[in-house]
């Protein structure tokens, strides 16, 4: 069971997530509308996790997102589920490149929460300290098309678990769901890692390396 | 181009001898006269400035000078437009584009050198120290000479019993003498009248065609259009992020929650084992549909990302999706006016679609940089070129925007290749 702080501006979809994490075992301290009102309510219910909508009022911009990333600065360890309507990486590197904070971290869609036990599986996840990604930005990102790029020079088994390494899966559970040995995701990973020339961290750090650089285009 | 009919040839034409005794050829001659000198004065001037700009363009302020000369014909033409008020009810207004800004005074003068209307201008005043000077100093030569005849009888009687030579060897001794001057003189003014009108007519409109401002150019009488213009763009994009919003707030929530009900419903049903969760799992597979296509309808009326991120991340999200290769190389010092961003991601957009579409090309490259205050940006695939910017209501619609905003788009697609798109807003908003 999880403690849960829940910031959605929308009254209908905020009831709508209130019911599916209480139905789930889980406790919402806190349903709130704004910016702000996440701010006082993290700070006083100290929560197991936060999920936050990206664009919140006033401004209806990226306010959402922003508080999380300020109230990571104050609780290091506080882990944060942002959920979105955009298939957009800048958000998402917004949020795993934004400065302080050891917890965990996740930017799914809102209409990952139909998926309702991968949604609140994500949600563990993401509270144990992982990073997760939404399997759509991971696809975009997967589908661009290259020019001569390291990407391409990936064989599809290993964009398949580099996809599952986004979504913050550790080399078990890419195993399990690849229905491959650890051994060979090992394997896999580290021919990754050498293919992009990223540096084999774990966690947070590992997930942000490969979404940088999926991001990046040659200047 | 103003086709009002001359007053002058009006004249002429419906009232031929009501013309000679109104005051029409007084302000002809008044007209042609002024003209004399001052085209001459110009010709010199123009001539004078020329040589100068030559000889000292070894030294470099002779290109300045020579850079400036068709300046000189602006100001004649200010002064040709005014002047026209003798003979014309209407002063044409100036043909200059209204937005010359405030920049450097280089930059003004680059502006102005790629105003067509400085060429006419400049044109003009070489063909009114010319031809029209020439021609004026003909006209009122005769009538000169005529008046004099005229008006010999009375000068005789005058200066009698002095006596006066107005023909070179024939003197004449008394006002009887002379009268074959007035039988000369009389015809001569009659004459000098109508000439005069019919080359004034002729200069007046010479004015019109090359002075005044032309449809497809700014001037004066567009500011005020351009402005509510650009009131207009400014309401219709206000409408744009009103309606995102809307559909943001309202229909794309509603689905998140219709998808969320269905989705506890499947999880239960499928729980107790029920036949129904098929039906239900079907159901939200075409409520995610929806969504899809709704985050897409929302994108393209105006992408949140634009709003939060800036131009650059906006561009690359694109170019992420995008079926060709597509380089994105956007450096910007801060973020830029909405509408700039706005008008400037579409182009982008739109570049992109058209590339994917017709170009076949295997690569695209996107480049944008500010300068001098102005965001350019170079859109270029290595396609089969061929492209007619006319063609596509897209290209023309986005061309149209940037003229609201000072800027422009030039589409070059030799066949071929390579389709290089090429915009310039400035960022003065």
């Amino acid at each position: 069971m999880l403690r849960i702080v829940l910031a959605e501006d929308s009254v209908l979809l905020r009831a709508g997530l209130v019911e599916l994490l209480t139905r789930s075992g889980h406790t919402v301290t806190a349903a709130v509308g704004d910016a702000g009102e996440l701010a006082r309510a993290v700070d006083a219910d100290l929560p197991d996790v936060v999920i936050t909508d990206v664009r919140m009022p006033p401004d209806h911009r990226d306010e959402g997102l922003r508080a999380a990333l300020a109230l990571r600065a104050r609780h290091v360890r506080l882990p944060v589920l942002v959920l979105s309507q955009y298939v957009a990486t800048a958000y998402a590197t917004q949020l795993l490149g934004g400065g302080a904070g050891t917890g965990g971290l996740g930017y799914l869609l809102k209409d990952r929460v139909g998926e309702v036990a991968e949604f609140l599986d994500a949600l563990r996840r993401v509270a144990d300290g992982r990073t997760v990604i939404d399997p759509e930005v991971v696809r975009v990102l997967l589908a661009q098309q290259t020019e001569d790029r390291p990407l391409s020079r990936l064989t599809p088994r290993e964009r398949e678990v580099l996809a599952l390494m986004a979504e913050g899966l550790n080399n078990q559970a890419i195993a399990q769901r690849l229905t491959v040995t650890e051994a060979s995701v090992v394997k896999h990973s580290g021919n990754i890692f050498m293919k992009l020339d990223l540096d084999p961290t774990e966690g947070n750090r590992r997930v942000l390396a490969v979404l940088a650089h999926l991001r990046s285009r040659p200047g | 181009m103003d086709q009002r009919a001359v007053a002058v040839w009006q004249a002429l034409r419906h009232r031929p001898a009501r013309y000679l005794v109104s005051g029409w050829p007084w302000r002809c001659w008044a007209y042609l006269l002024s003209g004399t000198v001052l085209g001459y004065a110009a010709l010199i001037a123009l001539v004078l400035l020329v040589l100068a700009g030559i000889a000292l363009s070894a030294v470099g302020v002779g290109l300045v000078i020579l850079a400036a000369t068709p300046l000189f014909g602006s100001a004649v033409g200010a002064l040709e437009r005014r002047r026209l008020r003798l003979i014309e009810p209407v002063r044409p207004a100036g043909p200059h584009g209204s937005v010359t800004g405030r920049g450097p005074v280089v930059s003004r003068l680059g502006n102005r050198l790629r105003e067509r209307a400085t060429w006419r201008e400049l044109g003009y005043t070489v063909l009114f120290g010319t031809v029209f000077t020439l021609a004026g100093a003909g006209v009122m030569a005769v009538v000169s000479v005529s008046a004099l005849l005229t008006v010999s009888p009375v000068v005789a009687w005058a200066l009698a019993p002095e006596t006066v030579m107005i023909i070179p060897g024939q003197p004449v001794t008394g006002p009887l003498d002379a009268l074959p001057g007035p039988a000369a003189g009389i015809p001569g003014l009659v004459l000098g009248a109508y000439a005069a009108g019919l080359l004034a007519g002729l200069q007046a409109r010479t004015v019109q065609f090359l002075l005044a401002p032309r449809d497809d150019e700014p001037s004066e009488r567009v500011i005020e259009l351009t402005r509510s213009r650009a009131r207009l763009a400014d309401a219709f994009e206000a409408e744009r992020r009103r309606i995102e919003r809307d559909l943001h707030d309202g229909a794309q929530q509603q689905l998140v929650a219709l998808n969320m009900t269905l989705g506890l419903a499947e999880t239960e049903l499928r729980a107790a084992g029920s036949p129904t969760t098929e039906l239900v799992s079907r159901a939200r597979g075409e409520v995610r549909a929806a969504l899809t296509q709704l985050r897409d309808l929302v994108r393209g009326i105006h992408p949140q990302v634009l709003t939060d991120h800036g131009l650059a991340d906006a561009v690359a999200e694109v170019a992420l999706r995008h079926p060709v290769p597509v380089t994105v190389d956007i450096a910007l010092p801060h973020r830029l006016p909405e509408a700039v961003e706005t008008v400037a991601y579409f182009t982008v957009t739109e570049a992109l679609a058209n590339a994917a579409k017709h170009s076949g090309a295997g690569a695209v490259t996107v480049v944008g940089r500010l300068r001098h205050g102005a965001l350019r940006l170079l859109i270029t695939d290595n396609g089969k070129g061929g492209a007619d910017p006319a063609a596509g209501t897209g290209l023309q619609g986005l061309a149209d925007r940037m003229a609201i905003l000072g800027g422009r788009l030039v589409v070059s697609s030799p066949v071929g290749g390579p389709t290089q798109l090429r915009a310039e807003v400035p960022c003065s908003a």
